[in-house]
């Protein structure tokens, strides 16, 4: 049974096709056959990211309409043998996505021996979006340490628990935070809302925080999605992600400020 | 509100003989599936038998939207005995045919379009706003009814942008109440979490609910349609364990006294 997880924010410029491009890169170095969705239809930013844009021939709309099979549209990843990318289509809006479509495309992936199935979700709260989570098992919800991310992501909490098809089935979606963009510097100016402060909002499952990091927007610029720089606190935070994700216990790294010597061996235990 | 011929002068608002007030009550919807007077009875009786003491002036609006036998069977003055027989009262239809409509004008029954359905007969719109009045004056004998068996029970966040009602009973809720959600109850609302959106208890007017809750935080608070806003609560307790009762006509908090923090 393929696992889908959707990567759903709310609120746009938070992270979502960041996190999406780093975690199904980290599931797919776990060995796991994972494929990843962009549904953002019409703004495609996932190929960028995950550097395959050239390589775009049929997108995710041409295999709903039957224009191309499933086959011919997922792209494989240069990095990881068992990643493939489903590009969205740059030149349609996002009503080109149907419930049946999306499910069709979905339970072909399934019987193609996908494990995971991770569906990049557009901002906003409407149709693209709705798409995105309809179907998903469980849900990656991303965030910035601000008041206004994290009330759209409360918001789309509410959604995902009442109008997917788990929520409408009489189930509920597994729900998960990964908070990105964190600074614990400007967190302990009092600038930034901490990681105590948001999970008490929002009563979630932490599954990670990214710290704030040049190496995200480089990573990014370079399409080489970031969890290959094993090197950088952000792809270390999203490799830790991943782990979380598997059902493994890492202890969260990077939400307390960096000290030196004996201090931080000190931080570190209580932390 | 509507009343808008009142002056100002004291004197002569004091003439005035009512107040018009909107409201939104929560009524039973009688399905009815088909009409045969003896088995309606029948099953009525069986219904009623289930939980004496539950239908006392029960005002119950009878609905045609799964109705799928003959229309012209209807008898309206009959079904409207039946019920009376049974406890209920007939206060409006929903979803009926127009010969039913004709029907109802002659009972006194008011005219409740179908969900579907746009509202297009603009004089059965001044007998739906008569409906909910009537309501109010079959209140005292609802109240009666106990509604600790209605108690709603929720233990998932209420998040921003969800509504949560908990008619004819308690709501308790057992997360926390996100800011932009809504849980409203006709009885009091318990929550054992910090309360950050709306909380609206005693919906159906019942001014003796309250309001529990763990941390105060709350956009709103109402009792009986008697409200506070955020920058109101924040002047007391903010934060803090309290419970929030209406005593003479406004919103009086106070803390729960023991309650931990």
């Amino acid at each position: 049974m393929a696992k889908i997880i959707v990567v759903t924010s709310g609120k746009g410029g938070v992270g979502k096709t960041t996190s999406s491009a780093a975690i199904s890169s980290g599931l797919a170095m776990r060995g796991k056959k994972t494929a990843v969705i962009d549904f953002d239809i019409g703004l495609r930013n996932l190929d960028l990211i995950m550097n395959c844009e050239r390589r775009v021939v049929y997108d995710f709309v041409n295999v709903i309409n039957g224009e191309a099979t499933l086959k011919q549209a997922l792209i494989k990843d240069k990095r990881c043998p068992n990643l493939f990318i489903l590009p969205a289509s740059q030149t349609r809006d996002k009503d080109a996505l149907t419930v049946e479509g999306v499910e069709r495309i979905l339970n072909e992936l399934a019987a193609d021996g996908f494990e995971y199935i991770i569906c990049d979700s557009p901002a906003g709260i409407e149709h693209g979006a709705f798409m995105a989570l309809y179907f998903a098992d469980a849900a990656i919800v991303v965030a910035n340490p601000e008041v206004s991310s994290v009330r759209d992501s409360d918001r789309i909490l509410g959604i995902l628990q009442s109008k997917s098809r788990a929520a409408e089935l009489g189930k509920t979606v597994e729900e998960m935070l990964l908070l990105t963009r964190y600074n614990p510097e400007r967190v302990e100016k009092g600038e930034m809302l901490g990681v105590e402060d948001v999970q008490e909002i929002l009563a979630t499952k932490l599954l990670g925080v990214i710290p704030e990091s040049e190496t995200v927007l480089k990573a990014s610029n370079q399409g080489t999605p970031v969890i290959h720089d094993d090197q950088s606190p952000a792809g270390q935070a999203y490799s830790d992600a991943v782990s979380r994700l598997l059902g493994e216990e890492v202890e969260h790294r990077f939400i307390t400020v960096q000290q030196k010597g004996m201090f931080s061996r000190l931080f570190r235990r209580s932390a | 509100m509507s009343v808008s011929s009142t002056s100002s002068i004291e004197t002569e608002l004091a003439k005035v003989s009512f107040r018009l007030k909107g409201g939104l009550f929560p009524l039973t919807l009688l399905e009815l599936h088909y009409y045969d007077s003896r088995q309606l009875q029948r099953d009525l009786h069986f219904k009623v038998s289930e939980a004496p003491g539950f239908f006392q002036q029960t005002p119950v609006i009878i609905g045609f939207e799964s109705f799928s036998g003959d229309f012209r069977d209807v008898q309206l003055a009959e079904l409207q005995q039946i019920l009376r027989d049974h406890g209920m009262i007939a206060v409006a239809l929903k979803g009926a045919s127009t010969s039913l409509e004709a029907q109802a004008k002659e009972c006194g029954l008011a005219i409740m379009a179908a969900k579907s359905r746009t509202p297009k007969n603009k004089n059965s719109g001044t007998e739906v706003n008569v409906e909910p009045t009537s309501v109010v004056a079959d209140q005292p004998a609802v109240q009666s009814v106990p509604n600790v068996a209605n108690s709603k029970v929720i233990s998932t966040p209420v998040r921003s942008g969800q509504q949560v009602y908990a008619p004819g009973g308690d709501l308790i809720v057992l997360a926390a109440v996100s800011a932009g959600a809504e849980i409203l109850a006709d009885g009091n609302i318990h929550v054992y979490a910090p309360l950050r959106g709306r909380a609206l208890a005693g919906v159906q007017g019942n001014e003796s609910a309250q309001v529990f809750c763990h941390s105060l935080e709350a956009e709103l608070i109402s009792i009986a349609g008697h409200f506070k806003l955020v920058e109101d609560l924040k002047n007391e307790h903010w934060k803090q364990s309290v419970r929030i009762s209406l005593q003479e006509q406004a919103l009086c908090i106070a803390p729960l006294v023991n309650a931990g923090r």
